[in-house]
């Protein structure tokens, strides 16, 4: 087919003249770089929203103490300006000798849904898709498949053929998602509690679907929160309100029980169904059910052994 | 067609190598421009998509906690199949010396770059947070190697685009300054392509089959399959490409390459439906809550049904796609419209297959139970196709600039 007489192709009479031609592509190159610009234009109110100092900031461990001040000084004034509350950001780290677990009495608990609620006030959770950290599933008496439990139950509780089984972030020993993310946003912190970098995560959402509980949630979009609304007791680690596109997740409300208190979960259960504490006091409440009580945890084959435990009396 | 002497530097002649692709890339018929007009324009539809996410959030997706991967990572799965798939001209070539394929193992080449773009213009869609993109690169940022299988990912996906670029590159070169390729240049470089193309395909499926909680994906036997899927789907790809470029250049030897691959689709097609058949029998003949997202897939659960119709779609597909390619007809001239028939079934059916057939029945339901169901938005559907037409782009350039090349098969 070489051989044969090349086919003539069709042009297009104004640039058969080679410079002229070159004028032409190069107009329609323009043109095309034009209209993508336009095309993407949406990206500049994006980027008003966004600062340098924010693009550039470091790694939360690898953040020196003054830098650290900046950036905390810099997320509260953002508080102010986006959300109009007076907010309060501490860095509260781990306290030495300390190991938190919780534990849910599961005889106890009756599907009341205030932990649900109390999570979602504390952690200044978007108030348009009432989001929490923890999900209560409502269980048929008799077994332990998930598989017949109900998230969406309504009426009043409890029913007497169910049992309630409330989820959360279980704070596991081998955490899969810590081991899936590919920038380390997230880790485990010698408290037992594994935190996110909200600042440093890149919205891969790679551990949400690593995670066998459903305990990491996304930012599909910025959170509203009214200023009035607002918890003004934050953490950077912890309840800050959260940028658009991170993934967070439950901390032991690291931000309360790192001084001293207990979750808010733990303190909006009517029924004393939650037990929270430091594994390695041998004078905790916690230590004392662990250690004679009838303890369970979730998915135990997957081997994420988990700091949170459930018991029947 | 050489236009730079062989005497002259590097340093002058690459550049005008560079631009005179360049000029070639942009010449063409009216059809061309034509083509190239229509992908440039849905082209930037979806960056237009693409930007009101950023700026909006990825509300605008149809994404959910529950169901927090979608049409985006569907697709980058499928690219990276069909960028690992071009690797089946290259065996042929290189450990078989087979001479017809060795003319235009190019193509597959150039597609296995065109398919990485767009595995990582996917990737970048899929981000929360874009301008964060630098958090993952080694040294500058904070690379979890070697414990993400995502870094794995990153590293594989970009060493396979950069020893496409440097083998396609020097030969093309080579060519522009009328000397001969040597081979230490390149032919370790094909060698490595070759390992490296089963790479990236295994450690994509690893990023999924690596996750204890979802028992969907949990299976020793998706790499496998993953690979032998991306063995339909790239040559099916090429083989059409083959047709249209035959049809519409003057580039000749392509029909031995076509009945080549044809015969490898012939036993690609079929081990893949071995292997869904023999995951299907351990879900369904065993059961329990393992089964559930097949079940869902297949069937619905508790009523949900939004894949039912994609499945069986994908499954009626596949199974008329390898039944054509049983037929010894296809291969001759004669049954042309049917063989690229055969090859759009097959590369629709692998699409489904690896895409919303295994993406996202792994998130339903979810690891707490619950039925989440997912319908891409029109959002993910635009920044998709766009994305689409910039492959095709690139595509449509690199072949573009490969033509002299492919039009005067060199002696080997």
């Amino acid at each position: 087919m070489a051989t044969t007489e090349p086919k003539k192709l069709p042009t297009l009479p104004v640039i058969e003249n080679p410079t002229r031609r070159a004028a032409v592509k190069g107009g329609f190159a323009t043109l095309g770089a034009a209209a993508f610009v336009a095309a993407v234009s949406p990206l500049r109110q994006a980027a008003k929203t966004a600062t340098a100092a924010e693009f550039m900031q470091k790694h939360y461990a690898e953040l020196t103490p003054e830098q650290k001040a900046d950036v905390i000084a810099r997320l509260e004034a953002e508080a102010a300006e986006k959300y109009g509350a007076e907010v309060t950001i501490a860095d509260d780290r781990p306290i030495p000798g300390t190991k938190f677990v919780y534990a849910i009495n599961l005889s106890v608990c009756n599907g009341n849904g205030k932990c649900v609620e109390a999570c979602h006030k504390e952690n200044n959770h978007d108030r348009a898709t009432n989001q929490s950290y923890i999900r209560v599933l409502e269980m048929p008496k008799g077994t332990m498949d998930m598989e017949q439990g109900s998230t969406t139950y309504t009426g009043t509780v409890p029913k007497d053929d169910k049992f309630y089984l409330p989820v959360q972030c279980q704070q596991c020993d081998e955490p899969p998602c810590v081991d899936v993310c590919p920038v380390k946003a997230t880790w485990k912190e010698d408290d037992g509690i594994v935190v996110v970098d909200y600042n440093w995560c890149i919205g891969c959402r790679y551990c949400e679907a690593a995670c066998p509980y459903h305990a990491r949630r996304f930012n599909w979009k910025a959170p509203e929160v009214p200023a009035e609304e607002i918890n003004p007791d934050q953490s950077y680690l912890s309840n800050r309100v959260r940028p658009v596109g991170v993934v967070e997740k439950c901390t032991y409300c690291l931000h309360r029980t790192r001084r001293g208190k207990l979750p808010a979960c733990l303190e909006a259960c009517p029924t004393g169904a939650r037990v929270f504490g430091n594994i390695l006091d041998p004078e905790s409440s916690i230590r004392w059910i662990l250690e004679n009580k009838r303890v369970y945890i979730l998915k135990e084959e997957l081997g994420t052994k988990p700091a949170f435990f459930y018991f029947f009396d | 067609m050489s236009s730079a002497s062989a005497t002259e530097s590097h340093i002058t002649s690459y550049p005008k190598f560079v631009g005179r692709s360049l000029w070639l890339a942009t010449e063409g018929s009216l059809g061309f421009y034509a083509w190239m007009t229509m992908l440039t324009a849905v082209f930037l539809v979806g960056a237009n998509a693409w930007a009101n996410q950023v700026a909006g959030g990825m509300i605008g997706t149809n994404m959910t906690d529950q169901v927090s991967w979608g049409l985006y990572i569907a697709n980058f799965t499928f690219m990276v199949g069909l960028a690992a798939g071009g690797v089946m001209m290259v065996i042929p070539a290189y450990l078989y010396h087979d001479r017809k394929m060795h003319d235009v193992v190019i193509i597959g080449e150039l597609l296995a770059i065109a398919a990485i773009v767009m595995c990582l213009m996917f990737v970048v869609a899929d981000l929360g947070r874009p301008d964060r993109f630098w958090h993952m690169m080694p040294f500058i940022g904070k690379f979890n190697f070697p414990i993400s299988m995502l870094t794995w990912d990153v590293i594989v996906l970009n060493g396979y685009l950069l020893l496409n670029l440097h083998i396609c590159g020097y030969l093309l070169y080579m060519r522009f300054l009328g000397l001969k390729p040597n081979p230490v240049w390149y032919v370790p470089f094909v060698m490595l392509s070759i390992v490296w193309a089963i790479s990236i395909h295994t450690v994509t499926a690893f990023l999924y089959c690596g996750l204890g909680g979802r028992p969907f994906w949990n299976t020793a036997l998706l790499a496998p399959r993953f690979l032998a899927s991306a063995f339909v789907s790239g040559p099916a790809f090429i083989i059409v490409a083959m047709v249209l470029i035959k049809r519409l250049t003057g580039v000749v030897g392509l029909d031995d390459p076509i009945a080549t691959l044809t015969r490898i689709i012939r036993v690609t097609i079929l081990v893949n439906l071995l292997m869904v058949a023999s995951e299907l029998f351990t879900e369904f003949y065993t059961g329990g809550a393992h089964a559930s997202a097949a079940k869902y897939l297949f069937f619905g659960l508790h009523g949900k049904t939004a894949l039912v119709p994609w499945t069986w779609t994908a499954i009626g597909l596949n199974m008329t796609a390898a039944l054509l390619f049983l037929w010894p007809g296809l291969l001759s001239l004669r049954w042309r419209p049917l063989l690229v028939a055969a090859c759009a079934m097959a590369f629709v059916g692998a699409w489904i297959e690896k895409g919303m057939g295994l993406i996202i029945p792994g998130f339903v339901p979810s690891t707490l139970h619950e039925i989440v169901e997912y319908v891409p938005s029109q959002l993910e559907w635009k920044v998709t196709v766009g994305i689409w037409a910039f492959g095709l782009m690139v595509f449509t350039i690199a072949i573009k600039t490969a033509l002299p090349t492919l039009k005067q098969p060199a002696e080997h």
